[in-house]
């Protein structure tokens, strides 16, 4: 018999029931809770009389729309403007006191964007199986962990169960041999895996990542890398555990201490796929070959290398893909054959839970350092991921650097990436952006957004195009 | 939740692949902490001229006529005619509501996008998968007559058309349980509470560092 593969492993030490009709009943240890997707699921609960399962699972931290200026932040919840948004972040804080659910609250030094937060906090550990009402939630799986989006119903039923019904999933494997040119991050072989299987390439699998490049990332990129598996079209992404993980989880306020962590580590040790367990699919990318990506489209998917040439959809025969390519250049206002250099840009967002993290940061810094923010650019925006991430930064004077080229620091939370609060694009304007979508409007309506990495923001940021990050770094600029 | 047994409805179409949940229900609509009234909201932005406002007076605004749901021949639509990978995105369960509170019952598309597909479900609608080459018949004959109408018959699993043509599909047996009989997932699997007590016994047992110190620092 093959041996199994990493998803595998997770799925079986999680089984609580098989049933019959190929379904399973698999146990959630960690369940992360925000503002946006809880409500109903509270107000379920309380009609149907249910209290949670195990309030240990769960964990809450407001972020998709807490304001992000710092002015507007100092007055915490009850200074939010937008009516609408206070009321959820007030709602979440009323359910957690209610249902007594550990929350960490706007103004709390630990607050910050759910994917950051839960493993900053340690709260998301190896092994574990992690769910939370959000798609980003793949997230987590960078430290070899089974996590997933799931839906609001699923949200109430993982507090009423500990549990879900699950279909398992196939196996995929990515591996990306080789190593990575200077110049190119994990954003950009998540961006250049998404160009070579599509939006929709994995979906019905759970996503591994592997190979050299894999390994030699940092837990900052892995998560980069996993937080985009489902714009891959794939709910979960993974990468085994190794000595960088265990590095990276090590002495984290939720993260086993003492005797606990020696038998947590023994068990971790089993968290790869073994060298005999069989993938349904294998994808392979060479390390060489991943350029610095842009997105120029509506769809992550529609991504080229920095050097590329916009597509021009009368060369494209299949009418379904000409169509979308034709529709997409429209929205976003770009020409066929036109160079992904020549894109100006009106905005730059750097920040979301792809990119918001202090790698993300130090990366952005040491391209803006000593200059300033082309003229063009009507607003640069630095979000960090936590309020952890921010005072590294600090620690660290980024945001000194940051603020001294033009761009501005402001509060953790999701912010520009899908412009729940006040920062938004305005109707035809372009914006370089670390974030993780490029959907039609997601930015702000009329929005066109353009997605790449933190390093390729700041690049843009600066010159007011895109221009390719190793021409700044061979001159040593 | 409402069942579905069998549906025979007006079709409406959305003939565009990767419509991804922002369409369906745009982000400035998922502030509101209740679940129903979204409906009006249904693909706001391609069905309004201007830019939809939660609390807004819906009735007042103006319609892009070009959008099909605007137009006389597609009112009353139960069933949504789709293109691949509809509802991909994110994991909001929004974008059903506003479907279901539309009137849409059933959504017909070669793929669907897997959270999307699983949260339909949870809502009382469903999502049937045909191959490209039905769907794009079923556009074809949609669009050459008024008052086109499918019936979809999840006990038998077949879709059949105006002419009588029958499409086969395929759906999971426990979720097409669930939906015939209308179940509350949440009653079910508490059926199999005693299961969850002793795998979570026995799972603190072998890892107790899953079971630490969350929520117990306010108890
Ligand atoms: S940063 Fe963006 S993608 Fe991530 S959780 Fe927030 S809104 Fe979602």
């Amino acid at each position: 018999m093959a041996g199994l593969t990493l998803y595998d492993k997770l799925w079986r030490n999680h089984l609580v029931e098989q049933r019959d009709d190929g379904s399973a009943l698999i146990y959630i240890d960690r369940h992360l809770i925000h503002e946006v997707t809880s409500p109903q699921a509270f107000e379920g609960l309380r009609l149907a009389g249910r209290r949670p399962w195990r309030l240990g699972a769960n964990l809450a931290v407001p972020d998709h729309n807490v304001p992000t200026s710092t002015a507007e932040r100092a007055g915490g919840v009850a200074g939010i403007i937008d009516e609408v948004s206070r009321l959820q972040v007030q709602t979440l804080d009323d359910n957690c006191l209610a249902f007594d659910i550990t929350e960490i609250p706007i103004n709390d030094v630990r607050q910050g964007i759910v994917h950051v937060v839960g493993p900053e906090q340690g709260a998301t550990l190896p092994g574990m199986t992690v769910v939370c009402g959000d798609s980003h939630t793949s997230t987590h799986g960078a430290l070899g962990a089974l996590a997933h989006g799931i839906g609001t119903s699923e949200v109430e039923h993982v507090l009423a169960t500990q549990c879900l019904v699950q279909q398992k999933m196939k196996n995929m494997l990515v591996r990306v041999d080789g190593s990575l040119l200077p110049g190119v991050t994990a954003k950009d072989v998540a961006l250049a895996i998404i160009g070579q299987i599509g939006t929709a390439g994995g979906t019905g699998y759970a996503i591994e990542f592997g190979g050299d490049v894999v390994r030699a990332m940092s837990m900052e990129g892995r998560m980069t890398l996993c937080n985009m598996s489902i714009e891959a079209g794939a709910r979960m992404g993974m990468v085994a555990v190794d000595a960088t993980t265990l590095e990276y989880v090590r002495g984290r306020t939720y993260s086993p201490s003492g005797e606990l962590w020696t038998a947590a580590v023994e068990a971790w040790s089993d968290l790869h796929s073994d060298d005999d367990a069989e993938f349904d699919r294998v994808v392979t990318l060479r390390g060489e070959d991943i350029q610095p990506q842009v997105t120029w489209g509506t769809s992550p998917e529609m991504v080229l290398p920095i050097d590329g040439i916009l597509p021009d959809p009368a060369q494209i025969e299949n009418p379904s893909r000409r169509e979308g390519t034709r529709r997409a250049l429209e929205y976003m206002g770009l020409s066929p054959g036109m160079a992904i250099t020549d894109i100006r840009l009106d905005r730059v967002f750097i920040g979301s839970c792809t990119n918001s993290r202090i790698e993300d940061l130090r990366a952005a810094a040491a391209v803006v350092r000593g200059k300033r923010v082309a003229a063009s650019v009507k607003q640069a925006l630095v979000v960090p991921g936590s309020g952890l991430v921010k005072a590294q930064a600090e620690a660290e004077g980024l945001d000194r650097i940051f603020i001294d080229a033009g761009l501005e620091w402001r509060e953790p939370g999701c912010s520009m990436c899908l412009a729940m609060n006040a920062d938004k694009l305005g109707s035809g304007e372009h914006c370089a952006s670390t974030s993780n979508r490029n959907f039609e409007g997601r930015q702000g309506t009329g929005g066109r957004t353009h997605l790449v990495s933190p390093a390729m923001a700041a690049a843009a940021a600066i010159a007011g195009h895109f221009i390719d990050i190793r021409s700044l770094q061979e001159t040593g600029a | 939740m409402k069942s579905f047994t069998v549906l025979e409805g007006l079709v409406a179409p959305m003939d565009r692949a990767n419509v991804d949940t922002d369409m369906i229900i745009p982000k400035q609509f998922l502030k509101s902490i209740k679940r129903s009234g979204f409906g009006p909201n249904l693909f706001d932005e391609m069905r309004y001229l201007d830019e939809g406002q939660p609390g807004q007076d819906n009735s007042q605004r103006p319609l892009n006529p070009d959008f099909p749901l605007n137009q006389k021949r597609y009112q009353g639509a139960s069933i949504l005619l789709a293109r691949e990978n509809f509802g991909c995105g994110s994991s909001r369960e929004h974008a059903p509501w506003a479907l279901e509170d539309y009137g849409f019952r059933c959504i017909v598309a070669p793929s669907f996008a897997d959270i999307f597909y699983n949260n339909c479900f949870k809502n009382g609608i469903l999502p049937v998968v045909l191959t490209p080459e039905q769907v794009d018949q079923l556009f074809t004959e949609l669009y050459a007559e008024q008052g086109y109408q499918l019936k979809v018959d999840l006990e038998q699993q077949q879709l059949q058309t105006p002419e009588g043509e029958v499409f086969r599909f395929e759906v999971d047996p426990a979720r097409k349980h669930c939906l015939l009989q209308g179940l509350d997932d949440i009653g079910v699997t508490l059926e199999s509470a005693e299961a969850i007590r002793s795998f979570e016994q026995r799972w603190r047992q072998r890892s107790p560092w899953l079971f630490g110190v969350l929520g117990q620092e306010q108890r």
